[in-house]
């Protein structure tokens, strides 16, 4: 790709095969020409990058965080703290954000550190897709990095190669005031912002459409009290504001902008769309602890970033009897947590450990349930245990068996329950047979086990016993 | 005086005596009273319970005896089916996911009415808990839990009072020699052992009903006592065992009991 400035074509960006040949980021047209024959150029479109880049930004903001904006002309900046929870912790998210890049063909990197700065660098230094940098590391790990990742104007970098400099640990660990001197206070700004010696507060990006409320003090505030009948007026407004559109909020964010400009957000995510003033009130009044009002409290703003249509519906009368709660508040303070909230649903397989999976707690009621009346035990084991046992082959139940050191004698047993496997899964699964018995020891206890095979032909399994569950 | 005429109670002297318990039970502010009770059916068992059987809006504990207090499998499914016999949804609290739901909707318990909560920590089991009554509205909220404080069980039962939902506290020990635990006082309203027995005997070669020694160790204003009675049915009802176990004769007194 090709770019402009003035008269001057450079090479603005390169993939990797061209990479190969030896072409590199800001070298002329005409010298990379002259090293590859054939060599395709396109003309870079700044603006529409740029548009492009607002609109992922935009995404993420609805997707990801309450605070993000564009960094720089390639790269965009998320404030994640108090909002990673929604997705799972730290890891999990930055999966799932390098995931979709990759889904639509695009190459990201994405990194988590302490600061932006850090982060900065470490998105543009990594090979791999995500890295995170741990909590109070961030000295170590941006010691080694180039000082083109300082964010520093290229002339300045260009004269600090001169002078040697090659890597941030380097410039880190020298005298500031001579360089502050030479370069101005640049350098020392860009370094202190990436270690955390100063803020660095994120502007936000925005858009009309967004419904925004916000409430700014003359006096700064910090007391939870206070904090809290301030939160509760502006979701009346935001209410007010969505019911005139006719609008439920999915997510909504809380952003305490602070006395020294820092910036705080807080995210909490609805499973339907909701326009209840107590529901949204419970949810940010929950976490309200977790606000640091610091020197005090300037502005709080409540934005909702996700807006989905609510019609109004008419409600049951109450002479009706058998009104059926609604638990969906109850599952969002759940899910705000952090907790894992899940219903069970029935999957149509035989073989016990998929037959059951995990659907959304607010998903509509399915109706249909598990058929049959078969035994089944309360308790599955996470992978069937191997166990040892006496039996006469190829129908009967053991006589005895010894699972986890214990040795048992059968008492009674039902059996046996044959499940096929299911060669549409797997092609092992072809011929594979298991067969289940009920089986009951002295003292009562019953447990699920069984035989890999039908007894009789070796292809089906191979006649080892497992234990997989236990009855009441 | 007072005692020498108590044999000989008329009808009038009962009646002021139970109008005084309740404007006692009204002074003490315990309101399970009006929440009502979720009797088992079983007129022996809801006989030794006060008000005729689990209250709603209480706590009641579950624990299992021998390798049901590492497993719980009994005990999961006693609660089960008390919590499929109540109305409205349920939340399930747990942080070891291996609960097998088949067996769940074998006892009348249908996969949308239980909404499970999963956590990491055992003390956020307790906050959700407490979350989940505190909510109302729902039919019973069960805990599975290895430590259950008296603190965290006064704060459980509490709530409960408060709005008359069920609270079932499953408890689940990662060894079996940490179940002395259950020992500890809590401030649970009815506390249950439920140990496997021997199915019931089949004419035919076979697994029979299953068959439980329910041993209910402590009740508030109540007395002990101990039953052998056939697992939960399809909806989640129990009921005595032929053969039932005396609630006087002492051979049949559990070891783990007291």
């Amino acid at each position: 790709m090709i770019a402009k400035s003035g008269p001057k074509r450079w090479v603005s960006s390169v993939d990797a095969a061209a990479r190969k040949s030896g072409l590199r980021v800001g070298m002329p047209a005409a010298k990379a020409q002259a090293l590859f024959r054939g060599l395709m150029m396109v003309d870079a479109e700044p603006h529409l990058d740029a548009a492009a880049l607002e609109r992922i930004t935009l995404w993420a903001l609805t997707q990801y965080s309450p605070i993000v904006a564009v960094d720089g002309l390639n790269g965009i900046v998320l404030d994640t703290e108090g909002a990673d929870h929604l997705q799972g912790g730290e890891l999990p998210m930055i999966t799932k954000i390098a995931n979709q890049f990759l889904a639509k063909k695009l190459t990201a990197r994405v990194a988590i550190a302490d600061t932006w700065g850090a982060a900065h660098a470490c998105a543009r230094a990594i090979s791999r897709e995500t890295v995170i940098v741990p909590k109070a590391k961030t000295a170590a790990a941006m010691e080694r990095l180039p000082i083109t990742l300082l964010r520093l104007p290229e002339k300045v970098v260009g004269d600090l190669r001169t002078l040697g400099f090659q890597a941030i640990g380097e410039l880190a660990n020298t005298p500031r005031a001579p360089l502050t001197l030479r370069f101005g206070p640049e350098i020392g700004r860009r370094l202190d912002q990436m270690f955390g010696r100063i803020g660095e507060p994120i502007d936000p990006i925005r858009t009309p459409e967004l419904i925004e409320v916000s409430r700014a003090f003359a006096e700064p505030i910090g007391a939870a009290e206070t904090i809290n009948k301030y939160v509760g007026r502006l979701v009346v407004q935001l209410i007010e504001e969505l019911q005139k559109r006719g609008l439920g909020v999915r997510r909504a964010d809380l952003i305490v902008e602070k006395v020294d400009g820092t910036r705080q957000a807080i995210r909490a995510g609805t499973a339907k769309p909701a326009r209840d003033v107590a529901w949204l009130t419970k949810l940010f009044r929950d976490r309200t602890e977790k606000i640091e009002p610091g020197f005090g409290i300037e502005k709080l703003t409540l934005v909702a970033v996700m807006a989905e249509p609510l019609s109004d519906v008419q409600k049951v009368s109450s002479l009706i009897e058998d009104e059926i709660t609604d638990v969906t508040p109850l599952i969002d303070v759940y899910g705000n947590r952090g907790q894992r909230v899940y219903r069970m649903a029935p999957v149509a397989s035989d073989v016990p450990e998929r037959s059951v999976q995990r659907i959304a707690a607010a998903s509509d009621p399915l109706t249909v349930a598990w058929v049959g009346h078969w035994r089944r035990p309360v308790r599955l084991l996470p992978r069937p245990e191997p166990i040892t046992a006496i039996a006469l082959m190829p129908d009967h139940p053991p006589a005895s068996i010894t699972w986890r050191g214990k040795r048992r004698k059968v008492k009674c047993a039902d059996g046996p329950e044959r499940i096929f496997g299911e060669w549409w899964q797997r092609d092992a699964e072809m011929e594979a047979v298991r067969d289940y018995f009920v089986i009951e020891d002295e003292s009562g206890e019953r447990l699920w086990i069984f035989r890999a095979g039908d007894g009789v032909d070796p292809e089906t399994g191979d006649h080892r016993w497992f234990c997989h569950g236990i009855f009441a | 005086m007072t005692a020498a005429r108590a044999p000989g109670m008329s009808d009038g002297a009962s009646d002021v005596i139970a109008d005084l318990r309740e404007r006692i039970s009204a002074l003490e502010g315990t309101s399970t009273r009006k929440a009502g009770c979720l009797a088992f059916g079983v007129p022996e068992i809801d006989a030794v319970l006060p008000g005729g059987g689990l209250s709603h809006g209480a706590l009641h504990e579950f624990a299992g005896g021998g390798a049901g207090t590492v497993d719980g499998a009994a005990t999961a499914l006693f609660a089960a089916g008390i919590a499929a016999r109540t109305k409205g949804p349920i939340v399930w609290c747990l942080t070891r996911p291996d609960l097998f739901f088949p067996a769940l909707t074998q006892v009348g318990l249908h996969p949308d009415r239980v909404i499970f909560v999963e956590s990491d920590k055992e003390e956020d089991v307790l906050a959700n808990m407490e979350e989940g009554l505190s909510f109302g509205g729902l039919g019973a909220v069960v805990g599975e839990l290895v430590r259950l404080p008296m603190v965290g069980s006064r704060r459980l039962q509490l709530a409960a009072e408060r709005t008359g939902t069920m609270a079932l506290a499953v408890r689940r020990w990662r060894r079996q020699t940490e179940a002395s635990d259950f020992g500890q006082p809590t401030a649970s309203t009815t506390r249950w052992r439920v140990s496997v027995m021997p199915s019931e005997e089949l004419p035919v070669p076979g697994v029979g009903r299953a068959k439980w020694f329910l041993e209910l160790m402590r009740v508030k204003a109540g007395e002990c006592a101990e039953f052998l009675v056939r697992a939960c049915d399809e909806q989640g009802r129990i009921d005595l065992s032929t053969g039932s176990a005396d609630r006087s004769d002492p051979a049949r007194r559990s070891v783990h009991s007291g």
